[in-house]
């Protein structure tokens, strides 16, 4: 019976009439990656990438920075299910779970619409086994995107946000890198879909509201946008930090053997950096001695390796290959407005 | 005489592959080898390729040649071998590399890397993080040129792991340490040869290791166990460093300033600093300009209520000494000034007080030595230092020797 069943799915598969709409469960589960993103079937116009019905667009209230990418993002939960609401965690999202980040840029990033161009998608799945994360490039034409577990590189030509000409050698992570960022002890995770970088203009409610999100608190926390110059400064350096780096820098990350915990939550201020000496830094040190030295940011590795573009010296080690000035110029305040001890 | 499980199993193996049609015949004791990946491309590409889409048990071999690369590498796959032609035949060549740490990154348990040579990383050389039961054998990691503050950190680099194997690696010209195993356990590091590096070899914040039958040369300083405050894993114990060559450690220190090895002396052979029954024997210390064996407190201050500053439980016994102490180096220059310019071939800090506290602690060190063996405290009651509260001592201090660790047992250690 069931194959028979299987034979008339596969029968169906077949001709271009049967398939439904919509995102595709079976791929969305294999074991495999499918080869194009198209197959997934997450927006009903992949040239337009318009989201398919149940694929859900948002956005953060603090974006990781990466190299200016304008980046799209979208959530996808099977239908008559719904991700769990923690407090402090990322939700605990149903397997089936899809969550979908282009990155794109255009000519000039101050008109980021003109002329834009899709670089990469990030799927992040929720398979059986636990989260699984896979890039696809996109074609030149930006017609379809091909699964590329090895990465690649583009260079981009554009004008910053802020006005600055700029050659970009963007870097497509591979599929190990991708776990370098989203490592969580043994198991990889998404790291943005948490209450406090999702509470922004009501997009929580609306979450609960299409039911993608269940158990919804009242008093969900937020994250201070961190270019909100009407908040205190160590909020917004804590909530960059917390963004940009403790995906790595937190007790189970990738940079755990560092002691570097920058984490929002962390209260232990030598585990934020102030007067802690280097460990396995080498040249990344700056020869300076220690992480942040309250009142100089010069004398400041935090903010030496930001500044850097260097391999081996420029933090993120990974997807940072330009100057972050905004960034750099929030942590430095931050360092610099610290009572000197 | 002792006959392992693998030594019998492979007689059998013979016999079963006796029976099939006739195959190329593996040469005795090695299994056959899938052929070497294609030399031809884009061999970054090719290999990163191999390393993600690698199935737990295979083996990856790379052809003979020098291939540049400009990505890093990474395996975070479980019970892969990656393996060259040998050392200098298969070059990974990183100088022109772009993005992240190190040249290759393990993630995984169970991986040999074995018959390559990296050269020239923007970062560390081979890092593996959580990666247990690893084995690192006849590598060879280098940085061309001159030592020079430039260079990567650490050669070898396996970190937050357990069962350690270094084997017949050679380092050269690291601007940290050469082969470095920190916040690890069960650790072995023989036979290797580490020269121009800043360290030679460092055992950081460990527990369990046999440093032996390595070759420490020209190095700032020869082997390195220390314990440092304000990491995830501290409270480092129990290493033993026996049958080792350490020569003529004097290169100049080329650490970045503010890395804990910048403050090394040139010309130190053995540096024991703030750990817990370290053993050193048998070895032959030649030439080594500052002093042949120092043992230290860790003289920064710390905020890391659970550690502990001391060495403490130190052993140094029936070791060869020639040479060395005649020309003391860095923070040792003017200690070494003050008493004639000259130090013994073992000198101890003296410090025995826990920072802000006024009662010597017994840190238990003993020293095995033949009487002719120059010992000197230098007296230092604590750090900072006092230069008008220090008080060297020639005696040696009355330790009781702490029973010697046992030796390490490693499950992937065939030999």
């Amino acid at each position: 019976m069931r194959w028979a069943v299987l034979l008339l799915a596969g029968f169906l598969g077949a001709c271009s009439l049967g398939k439904a709409p919509g995102p595709d469960l079976a791929v969305i589960l294999a074991e495999a990656p499918a080869e194009n993103l198209s197959d997934y079937g997450l927006f009903s116009d992949i040239t337009a990438a318009r989201p398919a019905k149940g694929v859900v667009p948002y956005s953060l209230v603090n974006p990781l920075f990466s190299d200016h990418a304008d980046k799209h993002r979208f959530v996808f939960v099977p239908e008559g299910e719904a991700a769990a609401y923690s407090a402090g965690d990322v939700f605990t999202f149903p397997v089936g779970t899809v969550l979908v980040k282009t990155f794109a840029f255009a000519p000039d990033m101050r008109a980021p619409e003109d002329g834009a161009f899709r670089v990469e998608t990030r799927l992040l799945i929720h398979k059986e086994a636990g989260w699984t994360a896979f890039a696809y490039i996109w074609n030149e034409a930006g017609t379809e995107a091909v699964y590329s577990p090895i990465g690649g590189h583009r260079t981009i030509g554009t004008v910053t946000p802020t006005g600055v000409p700029l050659t970009i050698n963007y870097a497509v992570p591979n599929q190990n890198q991708c776990k370098t960022c989203h490592q969580a002890g043994d198991v990889i995770s998404p790291i943005g879909p948490k209450a406090r970088n999702l509470n922004r203009d009501g997009q929580l409610d609306d979450w609960a509201a299409r039911g993608l999100l269940e158990g919804l608190a009242p008093d969900a926390p937020a994250a201070p946008a961190v270019f909100d110059v009407s908040l205190p400064i160590e909020a917004r350096a804590r909530a960059w930090l917390d963004i940009n780096c403790a995906h790595c820098h937190k007790p189970d990350g990738s940079a755990s053997n560092s002691g570097l915990v920058l984490s929002a939550t962390e209260t232990d201020p030598v585990k934020v950096g102030i007067g802690k000496r280097p460990v396995a830094a080498g040249r990344g040190a700056g020869s300076l001695f220690q992480g942040i030295v309250p009142g100089a940011p010069d004398r400041s590795i935090l903010a030496y390796r930001m500044s850097s573009v260097e391999p081996g010296i420029a933090m993120p080690e990974l997807g940072r290959s330009v100057p972050d000035p905004e960034g750099l110029a929030l942590v430095r305040d931050w360092i610099a407005q610290m009572e000197t001890q | 005489m002792k006959i392992s499980r693998a030594a019998w199993a492979v007689p059998l193996a013979l016999i079963i592959t006796g029976c099939l049609p006739k195959a190329e015949a593996p040469g005795p004791g090695t299994p056959s080898l899938p052929p070497p990946l294609s030399a031809e491309g884009d061999f970054g590409a090719t290999l990163q390729a191999a390393l993600i889409t690698a199935r737990p048990g295979d083996t990856i071999v790379m052809p003979e040649g020098t291939f540049s690369l400009a990505d890093p590498l990474s395996l975070d796959i479980e019970k892969v071998t990656l393996r060259g032609a040998g050392q200098g035949k298969t070059v990974l060549d990183f100088a022109q590399q772009s993005g992240a740490g190190e040249g290759l990154l393990v993630t995984s348990d169970d991986v040999t890397l074995m018959d390559f040579t990296v050269r020239d990383t923007k970062g560390d050389g081979i890092k593996s993080k959580g990666a247990d039961r690893i084995t690192y054998r006849y590598l060879t990691v280098e940085w061309s040129g001159e030592p020079d503050e430039n260079n990567g950190a650490y050669g070898v680099y396996p970190v937050e792991s357990k069962d350690v194997l270094v084997e017949n690696v050679t380092v050269r010209g690291a601007s940290d340490a050469g082969i470095y195993v920190g916040q690890s356990s069960n650790i072995i590091v023989r036979n290797s040869i580490v020269e121009f590096n800043v360290a030679g070899i460092e055992i950081e914040n460990s527990t369990g290791a046999d440093v032996y039958g390595n070759i420490a040369r020209n190095n700032t300083g020869g082997i390195l166990v220390f314990d440092l405050p304000d990491l995830p894993v501290s409270g480092g114990n129990s290493t033993r460093i026996f049958a080792n060559q350490i020569q003529a450690n004097n290169t100049r220190n080329f650490a970045p300033a503010g890395n804990i090895v910048a403050s090394v002396p040139s010309g130190t052979g053995v540096i024991i600093m703030a750990n817990r029954n370290v053993h050193v024997f048998d070895n032959a210390f030649e030439n080594n300009r500052s002093a042949q064996v120092l043992v230290m407190a860790y003289s920064l201050p710390f905020t890391d209520e659970a550690y502990n500053p001391l060495p403490r439980d130190i052993v140094v016994r029936a070791n060869r000494y020639a040479g060395g102490g005649d020309d003391p180096q860095g923070d040792l220059a003017p200690l070494a000034a003050a008493l004639g310019g000259t130090l013994p071939p073992i000198v101890w800090d003296g410090v025995t007080a826990l920072p802000g506290a006024e009662a010597p602690v017994d840190v238990n060190l003993t020293i095995g030595e033949a009487d002719d063996v120059g010992f000197l405290s230098l007296g230092i009651p604590a750090y900072p230092i006092d230069p008008a509260a220090i008080r060297p001592s020639a005696e040696r201090p009355a330790g009781m020797p702490q029973a010697e660790p046992a030796a390490i047992v490693l499950a992937q250690d065939g030999a």
